[in-house]
């Protein structure tokens, strides 16, 4: 059973967010306004958050980072659901049942990385942009959280067309809609347990450092950065 | 025989046999606010979650705040009830009722909250179709559904002597008391039976009320959130629980020995005696803050400082000391020293100040620790909306007219307990006190 992850070189990553919009894009999303921006209720699935890099007084800088949800081996978010909405596949994907989700907003309290969003508002596209929603991923109602998902619809298409085809599942077939857009090559997606696979080769790298790491949550996420910066955040 | 003896007690009938227009007028007033908080409700059905002021990284406000504040308020009656019957404290006999009742009714409201709080309220009974046990939200429906049927029957057993006395003496009402009675008839067997089942349910009722506070602190716990993941919510919340709980049975005896002129029974004494209760608890309470908070500054954890000082110095500072002031410094000031504490004001207002206090308290629990999330996200700050306000506001208003209706129906003060106490329990203290002294025994041979 593989075990997806990502690995994101910050050193390449432009900070151009092309990934954000091809999530956005990908997942159905709708897009943010003025209103949810000043109340502080957009929903993206992937973010850039400022990082403060450098040390107070040398040398300021500010670093921009992709955030997605980590997808942690151990996920803060599944065990404190109260009606087991959102939880861990076999392949490592954490995943939400939107239409059992009650909206108690625990999972996005317990999350230390704040990853996952809540509907305050029933989703709107202006005009055109409805007829454009992807067919594979359902539009969430309001009042119910949602999250990354490493675009799973895609790896269930990518097994479908695998079935089809009489063959196995190859790494290349199941890339998430963000990585499959990075314009640096910044990202990388793949099976965490091939060690023929780049995830995983990249992952041993000494740049390498996964976010929050010591609260023992196991991200599947995984940065790269030379230099101090990386292990400090 | 039995005539007279329930004639001494008229006073206590009063209310439920008449009622005078500040009746009316008050439940006028709180009607009033309570549709308030109806209409608020219905905005919000209407508009979803959208119309509170919650936002990202803050996703739990004045709702959950409510909950954990309903949630301990309702610590008041049945374990403080249950705790000076236990430990036969004569002087409980007035006021058990109107603590056990306060226990009853404010649970509604503390699970109420909870709904409120939902994004799709019409899906809740999920938590028992896909009930998922390791969340600590699921513990708390169980221990908060087991607390509000064990309080239920604890507050129903001591009713039924008295609701056969309202049977036999309101003959046009008798079609109400007459199923509740469950054919009372104060017969010896029957007395003792109901004696046990009291006792009984005093021991239950007790390790039920703690659990379900420190359930509660651990809805926040669990997690790994700065200065909600601390060993010491379980019991610092029961503390604060019983701390706010006290408080509101002071507040309610005020007024209901004021507005049934109830002045022999519930006397100063009652009032210095939950009084000190209350300052032990002020003093439990601000023990248990200062070790939270030493510990927390002590090991000087980035961010768990980030939230310490937002706290003591930063955005929520105003109300952390005003809470400092109002749970510790006013009731410490009032209830220390003997002259205002054996008045009938001084422990009501160290009452006021514990509830405005206790409130705060919940809220800087909730809302700092939100504020401030570990990844620095761009972070807009909370202000509650006015449909948040308005539903605490009918919440409360709701929860005093029924608590209102319920001495309209039934004695607030337990007539047959009094009347037991007068009757028995002035000999069994004097045997009671008698057999802790051995010379006196012998002496009196």
């Amino acid at each position: 059973m593989p075990r997806w992850g990502m690995v994101i070189d910050l050193d390449r990553c432009t900070a151009c967010q092309a990934c954000v919009v091809a999530c956005q894009v990908e997942n159905n999303v709708a897009p943010s306004n003025p209103g949810m921006a000043a109340s502080g209720r957009e929903i993206s699935w992937l973010r850039l958050v400022p990082f403060q890099g450098g040390e107070h007084g040398t040398r300021p800088e500010l670093r921009l980072v992709p955030l997605p949800c980590m997808h942690c081996e151990r996920p803060p978010c599944v065990r404190v659901c109260p009606v087991g909405a959102t939880g861990t596949d076999r392949e490592g994907l954490v995943g939400q049942i939107y239409p059992r989700c009650i909206g108690c907003r625990y999972c996005t309290t317990a999350c230390p990385y704040t990853v996952r969003h809540f509907n305050w508002d029933r989703p709107k596209w202006p005009g055109p942009m409805e007829q454009g929603l992807s067919p594979d991923v359902s539009v969430r109602p309001r009042g119910v959280v949602e999250k990354c998902t490493f675009c799973h619809h895609r790896l269930q298409r990518a097994k479908d067309q695998a079935r089809a085809e009489g063959r196995p599942l190859r790494e290349a077939d199941y890339v998430p809609a963000c990585v499959e857009t990075c314009p640096a090559e910044a990202m990388a997606f793949g099976d965490l347990d091939d060690p023929r696979s780049a995830v995983a080769r990249l992952s041993e790298s000494p740049r390498a450092f996964r976010l929050l790491e010591e609260l023992g949550t196991q991200p599947k996420v995984i940065y790269l950065s030379k230099g101090e910066w990386g292990g400090e955040i | 025989m039995e005539r007279s003896d329930v004639d001494l007690d008229e006073r206590l009938l009063r209310p439920i046999e008449r009622t005078g227009r500040a009746f009316w007028i008050g439940c006028g007033i709180l009607i009033a606010i309570g549709a308030w908080g109806l209409f608020a409700w219905i905005t919000q059905l209407r508009r979803g979650l959208a119309v509170t002021g919650l936002n990202v990284p803050v996703y739990w406000g004045l709702y959950i705040t409510n909950f954990v504040f309903f949630i301990g308020i309702s610590h008041a009656g049945t374990l403080i009830s249950a705790i000076l019957r236990l430990a036969h404290a004569e002087w409980r006999r007035s006021i058990t009722r109107a603590a056990e009742v306060i226990t009853v009714l404010v649970l509604f409201f503390g699970m109420g909250c909870v709904i409120l709080d939902l994004g799709r309220p019409d899906r809740v009974l999920n938590v028992l179709k896909h009930g998922n046990f390791t969340s600590p939200l699921l513990w708390d429906v169980a221990s908060v559904a087991t607390y509000l049927m064990a309080s239920t029957i604890y507050l129903y057993l001591p009713l039924i002597p008295d609701i056969a006395i309202l049977r036999d003496r309101l003959p046009k009402r008798r079609w109400f008391y007459r199923p509740l009675a469950l054919g009372w008839t104060g017969s010896p067997h029957q007395r003792r039976l109901l004696d046990r089942a009291i006792a009984a349910m005093a021991v239950i009722v007790i390790p039920i009320a703690v659990s379900v506070h420190t359930v509660v602190s651990w809805v926040f716990a669990m997690t790994v959130q700065p200065m909600w993941h601390s060993t010491i919510f379980g019991p610092y919340f029961v503390v604060g629980a019983i701390f706010s709980g006290i408080g509101a049975i002071l507040i309610a005896m005020a007024i209901i020995r004021k507005a049934y002129h109830l002045e022999n029974y519930l006397k100063p004494v009652h009032f210095n005696n939950l009084g000190l209760l209350l300052l032990v608890m002020a003093l439990l309470w601000f023990y248990f803050t200062f070790a939270e908070f030493l510990t927390t500054y002590y090991g000087g954890e980035p961010t768990h400082m980030v939230v310490f000082l937002s706290k003591t110095e930063g955005k929520f500072s105003p109300f952390f000391w005003t809470m400092i002031v109002s749970c510790f410094v006013i009731p410490f000031g009032l209830l220390c020293n003997k002259r205002t504490r054996g008045t009938i004001w001084g422990p009501v207002v160290a009452s006021v100040s514990v509830e405005l206090g206790m409130w705060l308290e919940r809220f800087l629990i909730v809302v700092p620790s939100l504020s401030n999330p570990r990844l620095p996200l761009t972070a807009a700050s909370y202000s509650p909306s006015w449909v948040e306000w308005s539903l605490l506001a009918g919440f409360i208003a709701t929860f005093i007219l029924l608590y209102v209706l319920f001495t309209k129906l039934f004695p607030i003060v337990s007539i047959w307990e009094i009347r037991e106490g007068r009757e028995r329990s002035v000999s069994e203290v004097t045997e009671r006190v008698q057999s802790y002294l051995p010379a006196l025994a012998e002496a009196g041979k």
